[in-house]
């Protein structure tokens, strides 16, 4: 059967994190593990475009400090929105010196953009790579969905977009500072687009939950792997409902994922008020992954993690004319080596 | 898989997903409505009756300064932004009123003016009450046309 996983020998190993997270994020459990919580949402810009793009430079350039490196020893930018364009990642990538390729995956971008910069480092093109994305509620909802201010009732379904960015530095070799000398990216799965019909908007956790369950199985077939070799199964955005779900198609399909699978989105917010589901957006699984995961992956208190990131590829006009919601999600085994 | 079996499959998939999915709350969306939608126009009925005892308006000068109230106070408190709080717990409540109305022009409006005041305040002003002004004109005029033949016979 052909293989859709990628396995790297040579060990792109992740050297340091950068993220940045909004105000409503942080009084979750993410608030301990950020470089740095935002006060106000607009983060001093006069727009939420503005602020989402200075979000993710943010990340990015914290990334690269938090890694001892200068912009100068940079090799590559991997970075993706979800915004019209990806002009957040795109003018993010203003702000530095040195080369950028901007990818799309929606929520999914933060694994699709690993796992390109891993094959980058992998076969010895580059050596230093940041991979980056983020998100911000307003922006997203205004895009998407509603103008913020109008009084419309949130359907139960839906999500909330986490206003948030997270980047890592990817690299050849370890850190001078050998704390996190060994978290290595051993192997990539690219997902195929799975769609099974769901055409509401608001359910983004039925809708891509069947995309992570096919990449994840794809994975460990791939790699001759039970579910309980890694000791967590994240996915990115898939919401409490969601999660639920995919437990439910890879039961059917023999693999047990119940006691290691856990949900960006189904943990980031504390307090329900609006948010339902949980979170939703790129922003989602970064920031997540990028400070609370990877600063458990540092501890050792988890060695092997398969981090698999959801996205929904739907547009308005695609929703507009009554079409299904095709998803796709990537796996990036990520393990203490 | 393709044709019928991807077209069953995903049907089974919709109903599976619709058997646990948290139902929307009619009943009680419903019953906050009626308190307050009702409660706005509780206010609006107050309003006229001080502008008729104390300012000593009637007839279409009253509806219409009422309604102007009415309509400031939502774009007021849209602006103060607090409708949308409201609008969140109120089911229908603060929308079918004239003050949700206000809300849907005033919202966007807001949001849009980032995009300058031609091509993002006043042309992106309507995307929500649009299709409310074009379907309420046009319902409209059939009932006037409706009403005109009736008054044939």
């Amino acid at each position: 059967m052909r293989s859709n996983t990628i396995i790297f020998s040579n060990k792109p190993k992740i050297i340091a994190t950068g993220t940045i997270a909004g105000p409503k994020e942080c009084r979750g459990v993410v608030g301990k593990y950020v470089d740095k919580a935002l006060i106000e949402d607009t983060f001093g810009e006069s727009t939420y475009e503005k602020a989402e793009c200075k979000m993710l430079s943010f990340a990015i350039a914290k990334a690269i400090k938090n890694a001892g490196l200068k912009e100068t020893e940079m090799d590559l930018l991997i970075s993706g929105d979800l915004l019209n364009q990806i002009i957040s990642a795109s003018f993010a990538a203003r702000d530095f010196e040195f080369p950028f390729l901007g990818v799309y995956g929606a929520c999914s971008t933060m694994a699709e953009s690993m796992a390109i910069a891993a094959a980058f480092i992998n076969a010895g093109y580059y050596k230093k790579i940041v991979a980056a994305t983020g998100s911000h509620f307003s922006s997203a909802e205004r895009q998407y969905r509603y103008p913020l201010e109008l009084g419309n009732t949130r359907p139960p379904q839906s999500q909330w977009t986490v206003t948030g960015a997270g980047g890592c530095v990817i690299s050849d070799m370890g850190a001078a500072n050998s704390q996190t000398d060994g978290i290595s990216i051993t192997s990539a799965t690219f997902g195929k687009v799975v769609d099974y019909g769901i055409t509401d908007v608001n359910n983004m956790g039925a809708a891509m939950a069947p995309s992570a369950c096919s990449t994840i199985l794809q994975h460990l077939r791939d790699m001759g792997r039970k579910a309980d070799y890694y000791d967590l199964i994240v996915t990115g955005d898939l919401g409490a409902l969601g999660s639920r779900i995919l437990k439910d198609l890879t039961w059917e399909k023999g693999v047990d994922i119940q006691k290691n699978h856990v949900d960006c989105g189904e943990i980031i917010y504390n307090v329900i008020e609006d948010e339902f589901q949980g979170g939703s957006g790129a922003g989602c699984s970064a920031v997540v992954f990028n400070s609370y995961i990877m600063d458990k992956i540092k501890k050792r208190e988890l060695n092997k993690v398969l981090f698999v990131a959801t996205g929904a590829l739907l547009s308005t006009v695609s929703s507009g004319q009554g079409e299904s919601i095709p998803c796709i999600s990537h796996a990036v085994a990520i393990e203490n080596v | 898989m393709t044709g019928k079996d991807r077209e069953n499959y995903n049907k089974n998939y919709i109903e599976y997903v619709n058997s646990f999915a948290p139902p929307t709350k009619h009943f009680k969306n419903c019953i906050r409505t009626f308190f307050v939608g009702g409660l706005i126009c509780t206010i609006g009925q107050f309003i006229r009756i001080i502008l008729e005892k104390a300012f000593g308006l009637s007839g279409d000068e009253l509806a219409g300064t009422t309604s102007m109230i009415l309509i400031f106070l939502g774009c007021f408190l849209t602006g103060l932004g607090v409708y949308d709080r409201i609008g969140r717990n109120a089911g229908a409540g603060s929308i079918v009123p004239i003050t949700g109305f206000a809300n849907s022009v005033a919202s966007p409006a807001m949001e849009f003016k980032t995009e300058g005041y031609i091509y993002g305040l006043a042309a992106k002003m309507f995307v929500v009450a649009g299709p409310i002004i074009v379907y309420g004109v046009l319902s409209g005029s059939l009932v006037g046309v409706i009403y005109w033949l009736l008054g044939l016979a």
